[in-house]
């Protein structure tokens, strides 16, 4: 056992030296961060410049407009629509709402010019001032006392409790986090699993092969390999969490402006405030140990399972490396289709197909992961989360044993071309 | 004293006997040669006797115990024909890392390569990366991985391929050395001069038989086809030359080939050429070269094969 070791050993060590190792460590999390921030920091900025210029030809909105923070609006009344059209933009402003002459009834005709895009939030803030004028005039018109109509208003908001038969319960928080960690778990499946298959398919084609089987037994070199690199990834996620939690520490002094401006933005909204608020009240209604301690294990349960397979594959490589290519496709065939399932299944994570590809060990790994976040045992009972981590288990032992068997007799195997084929009698030769 | 004994060893592959039958006895401290053309069968025998197959029927002893490829493995020290080793691993820990799969702890491993590197006179590159070494010198780092951990057996598969004559004759003299220390070595070659040089002991096989084996003086003794090779000062007429005890197989300047006729013995070919009076400088037997006895042979199999 001592001789797996040094293999593990150098795998892990030959790996992490490398200077590729670094970047990509710590790369991954900056474009993760880069993917967040750079978005929100644009919003922020976009916003705090947001002049329109409003052009009100009936006369009833002027002045009744309410500037929210990042939005002015500036009625103007001595220039003709056509010329400010073609010159907002010299004047300082980013559009100009035109508003027609218009009947309370069927008020219609309202238009925004602008050569960019109107943001969401934009449009928002431009429909709602309109509407609550127009409800305004008509409440005039038709006698209605505003100040009773406010008093009527109901204002009431929905704590989210833990509850066993919250059935579709696909709330953003967990729709998040079930594409964010079943993705991940993809990219990871397929990027170790090739990993490993670049590694043996380099032992064969250089002739270590052949030095190594004479001092150690071929299925340690495999699965010297395997935890090698496994525990490349699992270092790899330490410094990502690492990295995250001091992220997560330093975001506020950063992120302050601009997360007061989208809360502040959200007020104006109802339905976003409620949004916001959900959100964050799943977050914090994760469990968060369980779903850590989901993901380690569907990581390494999935990557045993696929990756020992990857390396059957690379065992029965040859000089040629273009043959390999065709040889992979029954292993990534199954990580992409499973990739289809899961977006289904952070859709409906309690539908058949959902529940039966979060079972069998081709797809667990990515529809499980998918699904936890939606709630344990809420939405995965706790029969299906254990029967799909002994399934896992049963699976990789399986596959490492049928890899083991392709293995060490494709390693050594050179010159001719050898068939999936052939490959699959070995299984059950003798030994 | 035999260290490793082979008996009836069998390898079958779906297609072709890959190893039919084979037994051999290789003594302690012997340089045994195998011989054989390409597909004989040579890499399935050394893969059985490094353990790295299992054979399908057979006994393999060494040191007169069966052969346990799990607890024995550091007892064999195997270089494969085709060289293999970690293209951007450093030189010295390629080595260190090898060594300690071989069972050997740190601190011997490294003192060891310390004592190679400099006789080999590799110290200034033991932290280059093998892919900027040149194929010489990774050859020496292959050899010196191969027995670093003092191997009882080695085996060597053509372990002079792609040698310069200077790191040739290095490593021969390391073979030799080797041997005198009471390493036994089995030496697989295609190149015949060199096994009639480092050999003692040698075996021939093809198509998975053993076809011969025994002491390289013995197999060539066993060859030997009555030619003689014999010094004239000067060139007789051809009337001279013409007696029944031999046969002229070739005339060279000053010497002839002759073949000795049955019923015949050295002593009357000489004393016809004193006889007619012709000035004898030199006589010699001509023994078959192994390379002669290992064309012959081959062929002979081929065509029983093909007459069969």
């Amino acid at each position: 056992m001592n001789k797996i070791y040094l293999i593990i050993q150098r795998e892990f060590l030959s790996r992490v030296r490398k200077r590729s190792f670094l970047i990509v460590t710590l790369l991954v999390p900056l474009a993760f961060a880069a993917m967040i921030i750079i978005p929100a920091v644009l919003a922020g900025n976009s916003n705090s410049s947001t002049k329109v210029a409003v052009i009100d030809k009936s006369g009833m909105f002027t002045g009744q407009f309410h500037d929210s923070r990042g939005t002015y609006f500036k009625f103007i009344t001595d220039q003709q629509p056509d010329s400010l059209k073609r010159h907002y933009a010299d004047q300082g402003y980013s559009g100009v709402l035109l508003i027609p002459e218009i009947d309370l009834e069927r008020p219609s005709g309202f238009e925004y010019y602008s050569d960019a895009q109107a943001s969401i939030a934009l449009e928002h803030t431009i429909t709602n001032n309109l509407n609550s004028v127009i409800e305004r005039k008509r409440m005039e018109v038709n006698g209605i006392d505003k100040a009773k109509v406010d008093a009527i208003r109901a204002d009431v908001t929905v704590e989210f409790k833990d509850s066993k038969d919250e059935k579709k319960g696909s709330s953003a928080a967990s729709f998040v986090l079930g594409y964010a960690s079943g993705f991940t778990m993809y990219f990871m499946l397929l990027l170790f699993g090739t990993s490993v298959m670049r590694g043996v398919m380099e032992e064969k084609v250089n002739r270590i092969a052949e030095v190594m089987i004479s001092s150690v037994r071929p299925f340690q070199l495999m699965m010297g390999k395997i935890i090698g690199i496994a525990a490349v990834g699992l270092l790899q996620f330490l410094i990502w969490g690492i990295l995250l939690i001091l992220l997560s520490m330093a975001l506020p002094v950063f992120m302050s402006p601009e997360a007061l401006q989208s809360a502040n933005q959200a007020g104006s909204n109802p339905e976003m405030a409620e949004a916001v608020q959900k959100f964050s009240f799943m977050l914090g209604k994760i469990n968060w140990a369980l779903f850590i301690g989901c993901f380690l294990f569907y990581f390494l349960g999935g990557y045993l399972f696929y990756s020992s397979l990857y390396a059957a594959v690379g065992s029965l490589a040859n000089e040629d490396a273009s043959d390999i290519q065709q040889m992979t496709l029954p292993l990534t065939a199954p990580i992409i289709i499973s990739s289809i399932i899961l977006v289904k299944a952070v859709a409906d994570p309690t539908s058949p197909l959902a529940v039966w590809a979060s079972i069998i060990p081709f797809s667990s790994p990515l529809v499980m992961m998918a699904r936890i976040p939606a709630g344990v045992p809420g939405t995965v009972p706790y029969w299906q989360l254990l029967l799909s981590m002994v399934v896992l288990i049963g699976g990789f032992i399986a596959s490492t044993w049928i890899a083991g068997r392709i293995y060490r007799t494709g390693i050594l195997m050179y010159g001719k071309k050898i068939t999936l084929k052939e490959a699959t009698r070995w299984i059950f030769s003798k030994s | 004293m035999n260290l490793l004994e082979v008996q009836h060893l069998k390898k079958y592959y779906a297609s072709h006997k890959a190893v039919d039958d084979i037994s051999f006895n290789i003594a302690q401290g012997s340089i045994f040669g195998l011989l054989g053309p390409n597909g004989a069968g040579k890499t399935t025998l050394l893969r059985m006797i490094t353990g790295i197959f299992y054979p399908d029927s057979g006994n393999i002893l060494l040191n007169g115990k069966h052969f346990d490829p799990m607890n024995d493995l550091q007892a064999i020290g195997y270089m494969p024909e085709e060289r293999g080793l970690y293209k951007k691993m450093p030189v010295a820990e390629q080595i260190l890392y090898l060594a300690q799969l071989k069972g050997l702890d740190k601190k011997t491993a490294n003192t060891r390569i310390r004592h190679w590197f400099e006789k080999f006179e590799m110290n200034t590159w033991a932290n280059k990366k093998v892919d900027e070494l040149s194929k010489g010198m990774q050859q020496k780092v292959q050899f010196i991985s191969t027995i670093i951990h003092e191997p009882k057996l080695l085996i060597l598969d053509e372990p002079f391929s792609g040698l310069d004559p200077i790191n040739s004759n290095l490593i021969k003299q390391e073979i030799f050395n080797l041997s005198n220390n009471g390493t036994t070595i089995i030496f697989s070659t295609h190149r015949m001069e060199q096994v009639e040089e480092i050999c003692d002991h040698i075996m021939l096989v093809n198509k998975g038989h053993k076809i011969l084996d025994g002491s390289v003086k013995q197999i060539r003794q066993d060859f030997k086809q009555g030619l003689f090779r014999i010094g004239v000062g000067v060139m007789p007429n051809a009337a001279q030359m013409a007696t029944w005890h031999f046969t002229i197989v070739s005339i060279d300047d000053h010497s002839y080939t002759l073949k000795l006729n049955p019923d015949s013995t050295t002593n009357d070919i000489l004393l016809h050429f004193i006889r007619q009076e012709i000035p004898v400088t030199y006589f010699e037997e001509i023994l078959p070269s192994i390379n002669e006895v290992f064309i012959s042979q081959v062929q002979l199999t081929e065509n029983l094969a093909a007459t069969a």
